[in-house]
């Protein structure tokens, strides 16, 4: 389970990253990098204010 | 850039430009690294702030300073205006920066101080000899690359890592946090106050915003908590805000971002290392405003460093001066607006409205924000009982 991120539609904010609370998620420059230790809370997908995240199911 | 410094400070907006400066001219070898390649760019900021504490840290200047206001005026979700002095909200407006500019001088003023400053550079982790932190592991310009410091200093914004790095729990929960979209608004009439925007329907939890900046323009956004925002909240309401309140304007340009309004965090500092600005929480959690405190801030850090290193000893008990120093200021200040912001999230728009009729036309223009709660509570005494340990 994971989240994947619009590029298109993310601006980069961080918002996502600062309440992440398995500290997947990583703001690098513009972009923002996941690894695998997303458990699927969905936290991110609600914060973002943009709404450039998506619950991935697998 | 050398391999070894007095201090690494990561993340070049106005707490570690902060730090940078108050160490390089103690005296002490300076990096400051910026993973972006402009500083200051982009924003993520609604860029009020309070004009005497800025001219604190940094001299005026025009290039910077997009207006000037006299004030402020808030709305009730009825539409009832208060109008205060820019002292409100803890004396958080009087300038509306040029974010783009204003950080970019501020790491002028680091390196002019002596400080080295290094862009496309991101911290990737921490160098540790036991527990100490004894440099960083970076990436810079795609190359890796470790650089040793006696102290770490971590100002990496909202999404910090480095305070994740050295242990510290930064993670916000979504009731600790307001997500925010602005547009920057053109061709709309708008004078020299800023206005801030109650009620559930406009912004749950947070306020709605207009920010001059001169000539025809403002910063329009929204905050909204996070526990009460879904995917794409604050975007969908500030469309509809701005189509209600500016139907002719033009927008511009757009900025998001997120905002620490937890109140103090638990620790900012560990054997070697300190946090400061946005990575520690220390913006208000009220108003959301946050540079003042991270200059601030990074003054203590800055100060604290430097005294650190010429004693040899930068252990946490030593750094724990820092820790002492800002709660005692920016912590006291950001612990009472958290039990004010606190109660605010759980009114009614109905509330909202009994709370300005109150005190509508006994506002005025020599009011803080201090004495706004005070006037609150003393006709609301009842409804706003959480507030009596604030106003002695």
């Amino acid at each position: 389970m994971t989240v994947t991120v619009n590029r298109y539609k993310c601006g980069y904010c961080g918002a996502c990253v600062s309440v992440c609370p398995m500290a997947a998620l990583e703001l690098v420059e513009t972009w923002i990098e996941i690894n695998n230790s997303c458990n699927d809370c969905n936290t991110c997908v609600n914060i973002c204010p943009i709404g450039a995240i998506e619950s991935v199911k697998e | 850039m050398k391999d070894k410094y007095d201090v690494i400070v990561v993340g070049a907006g106005p707490a570690g430009s902060s730090v940078a400066t108050t160490a390089s001219k103690a005296g002490l070898d300076v990096l400051l690294i910026e993973k972006r390649q402009e500083i200051g760019d982009p924003v993520r900021c609604a860029e009020g702030a309070d004009k005497k504490g800025i001219k604190r840290h940094i001299k005026p200047d025009p290039r910077w300073i997009a207006a000037e206001v006299k004030g402020s005026r808030i709305f009730a979700p009825d539409g009832t205006k208060l109008q205060i002095s820019e002292e409100l909200f803890g004396a958080e407006v009087g300038y509306v920066l040029e974010r783009k500019i204003f950080d970019r001088a501020l790491a002028e003023q680091a390196v002019s101080s002596g400080a080295e400053v290094i862009v496309k550079t991101s911290a990737t982790g921490l160098i540790r000899k036991n527990k100490q932190v004894t440099g960083i592991h970076a990436r810079s310009i795609g190359e890796s690359v470790d650089i040793k410091a006696k102290i770490v200093v971590g100002a990496d914004g909202v999404e910090s890592k480095v305070g994740r790095f050295a242990g510290i729990n930064t993670t916000l929960a979504p009731k600790d946090i307001e997500t925010c979209a602005q547009f920057l608004v053109s061709g709309i009439e708008v004078d020299e106050y800023c206005q801030f925007y109650l009620g559930n329907n406009i912004a749950p939890g947070g306020y709605a915003w207009v920010f001059p900046k001169g000539r025809g323009i403002a910063n329009v956004g929204i905050g909204v908590l996070g526990s009460r925002s879904d995917k794409g909240m604050p975007v969908k309401l500030l469309s509809n805000f701005v189509k209600h309140h500016f139907p002719t304007g033009k927008i511009i340009e757009m900025v998001l971002g997120a905002v620490p309004a937890s109140g103090p965090i638990e620790k900012t500092i560990a054997d070697g290392f300190m946090l400061a600005g946005d990575s520690a929480h220390q913006s208000d959690p009220l108003t959301g405003g946050g540079i003042l405190n991270a200059l601030d801030a990074g003054v203590m850090a800055g100060t604290v460093a430097a005294s650190c290193i010429e004693k040899d000893d930068v252990s946490e008990k030593a750094l724990m001066e820092y820790e002492r120093q800002w709660r005692e200021t920016i912590g006291k200040k950001i612990s009472k607006a958290l039990v004010v912001k606190e109660k605010l999230v759980t009114l009614t728009d109905e509330q909202f409205n009994t709370l300005a009729h109150s005190i509508k036309g006994k506002c005025d223009s020599t009011m803080g924000v201090f004495d706004i709660v005070r006037a609150l509570f003393r006709a609301n005494p009842k409804l706003l009982w959480e507030f009596r340990n604030l106003i002695k």
